[in-house]
């Protein structure tokens, strides 16, 4: 008997990749290590359409996201749409391609947050990141924000070269007066995947940064609400990714492609349905890519007899993929893993790779000597995470 | 006593899909009771408190509502879903 014998829930969480264009070339990019392939991009009509058909199903968060979202000229045309149609609207963005200007256009459009992210604390460490001068564009762009009425949302995406700067980064924050911050401990996929072992902080690194978060939100307690995102190669329970495989979370990938998760179109042997083909209510409800993980009758053990399935889910099947190569099993994160082992060898693997070994920046050159080599081989690509859109946080 | 409004960055809404009123936020949704929602769609900026109530009590005059509508609005505000004007 499959998941499907009983009707599935609906999405609440539409994910708009709108592009894969960035300006940026963050090493840690959620995006997949061949973004470059995908350039035939949804117009504005079919992301219209995309959005009524999402939100007639129930769908109340939409995250505009990317690559950078802000490099669509339609961006204002398909937030106006998406605020007539009720959803509450993020847009997901590095501020580079917008100003002053262009977020007055978008709060008259309806735009209801901007999430503006962040590499690091200083002019230095984030444009080495972001591969690029961002840094003081960002500062005026977080600024803007407070001063159009919105509250203002950082993101710091944190890893092995950032997160000793905790302190400095929560200090940035509290000088722009973030209303909310989210330090996001970096997640392995897409680019970070490829840069794994040089982005995986240590365990007194994290220790050291966990305690100074957590100092800082005793601290702001009422004024800054801190967001700390538990890096999971260091937990023993995997998350509850997606809070379950198609139950609440829909993305929609630049070129159309519907997927459960950002990551999910490079799972082997899954095909996902593309919106210029189906209408969206099919693809949730019937189409086998959706059904594929729904629900608990997929799950091996010791997922399968384990009392804790229904609250998370057996993990992430694209981490239980590429730490182990077979989708189905449990995320090794979980100790109760046969594979956690492997987990553990990432961790050790990190710590003997020297910090002056060379990142990956995520650039269309590195895409294609990447996926034209080495991809299917040492690492599968896997769009995903590290983009705050994320569905962990919605309390349904 | 001043007066209480929905938080910038709030949104309160019918869902048809839920069948319920929402409280919308950045990447958030909380689901509302009935009652909840009455108090919250109260929140005008223009009342405070004991208006919210009395604005109540005319709807449902034989409820004593004032003990729920505070214990209420103090939840509300420390969830930071509101501010007062």
């Amino acid at each position: 008997m499959s998941a499907a014998g009983c009707a599935p829930s609906k999405p609440l969480w539409l994910l708009a990749e709108l592009t894969y264009a960035c300006p940026l070339q963050c090493p840690y990019c959620s995006n997949p290590l061949d973004f470059h392939r995908y350039k035939d991009e949804l117009d504005t009509e079919t992301w219209k359409r995309v959005l009524r058909e999402a939100r007639a199903m129930g769908a109340a968060q939409l995250g505009l996201s990317g690559g950078e979202p802000a490099t669509r000229q339609d961006l204002e045309e398909l937030v106006a749409e998406a605020r007539r149609l009720g959803f509450y609207t993020n847009l997901i963005t590095s501020g580079i391609g917008l100003d002053v200007e262009r977020i007055e256009r978008l709060r008259e459009a309806g735009l209801d947050h901007i999430q503006v992210s962040f590499q690091g604390s200083s002019e230095e460490i984030n444009d080495h990141l972001a591969g690029t001068e961002a840094f003081r564009h960002k500062q005026a762009i977080a600024r803007a924000v407070k001063a159009a009425g919105y509250p203002m949302v950082l993101c710091f995406v944190l890893h092995r070269d950032n997160i000793d700067s905790m302190d400095a980064v929560l200090t940035l924050a509290s000088e722009l007066q973030a209303d909310y911050v989210e330090l996001a401990t970096t997640q392995y996929y897409g680019w970070a995947w490829a840069n794994r072992d040089r982005l995986l902080p240590s365990r007194e690194q994290l220790q050291r940064g966990e305690a100074i978060a957590h100092a800082w939100q005793e601290r702001m307690k009422g004024r800054m609400k801190i967001y700390y995102v538990v890096p999971d190669y260091y937990e023993t329970r995997p998350k509850a990714c997606m809070n379950g495989w198609g139950k609440v979370f829909l993305t929609i990938a630049p070129d159309g492609t519907a997927l459960p998760c950002h990551s999910a179109r490079e799972l082997p042997g899954l095909s996902f349905p593309n919106v210029r083909e189906h209408a969206l209510d099919w693809i949730w409800s019937e189409s086998p890519g959706f059904r594929r993980f729904r629900g608990f009758d997929w799950m091996k053990e010791p997922c399968r007899s384990c009392d804790e399935k229904e609250k998370d889910f057996g993990g992430c099947r694209c981490q239980a993929y590429l730490l182990t190569g077979d989708a189905e099993n449990a995320d090794p994160v979980c100790d109760k893993s046969p594979h956690h082992d492997r987990v553990l060898a990432a961790i050790e693997q990190a710590a003997a790779t020297p910090a002056e070994k060379p990142l990956v920046f995520r650039n269309p050159r590195n895409a294609k000597r990447i996926s034209s080599t080495t991809v299917h081989e040492t690492a599968p690509a896997a769009p995903r995470a590290n983009d705050p859109g994320q569905p962990e946080r919605s309390q349904t | 006593m001043s007066a209480v409004r929905i938080a910038p960055g709030y949104r309160l809404q019918w869902e048809p899909a839920q069948d319920c009123h929402v409280l919308l936020y950045p990447e958030g949704m909380v689901k509302l009771s009935a009652s909840a929602a009455m108090i919250l769609e109260l929140c005008d900026g223009v009342r405070d408190a004991d208006a919210i109530v009395a604005a109540l009590l005319q709807r449902f005059p034989e409820a004593d509502l004032t003990a729920d509508v505070h214990e209420f609005l103090e939840v509300a505000h420390e969830r930071g879903w509101l501010r007062t004007v």
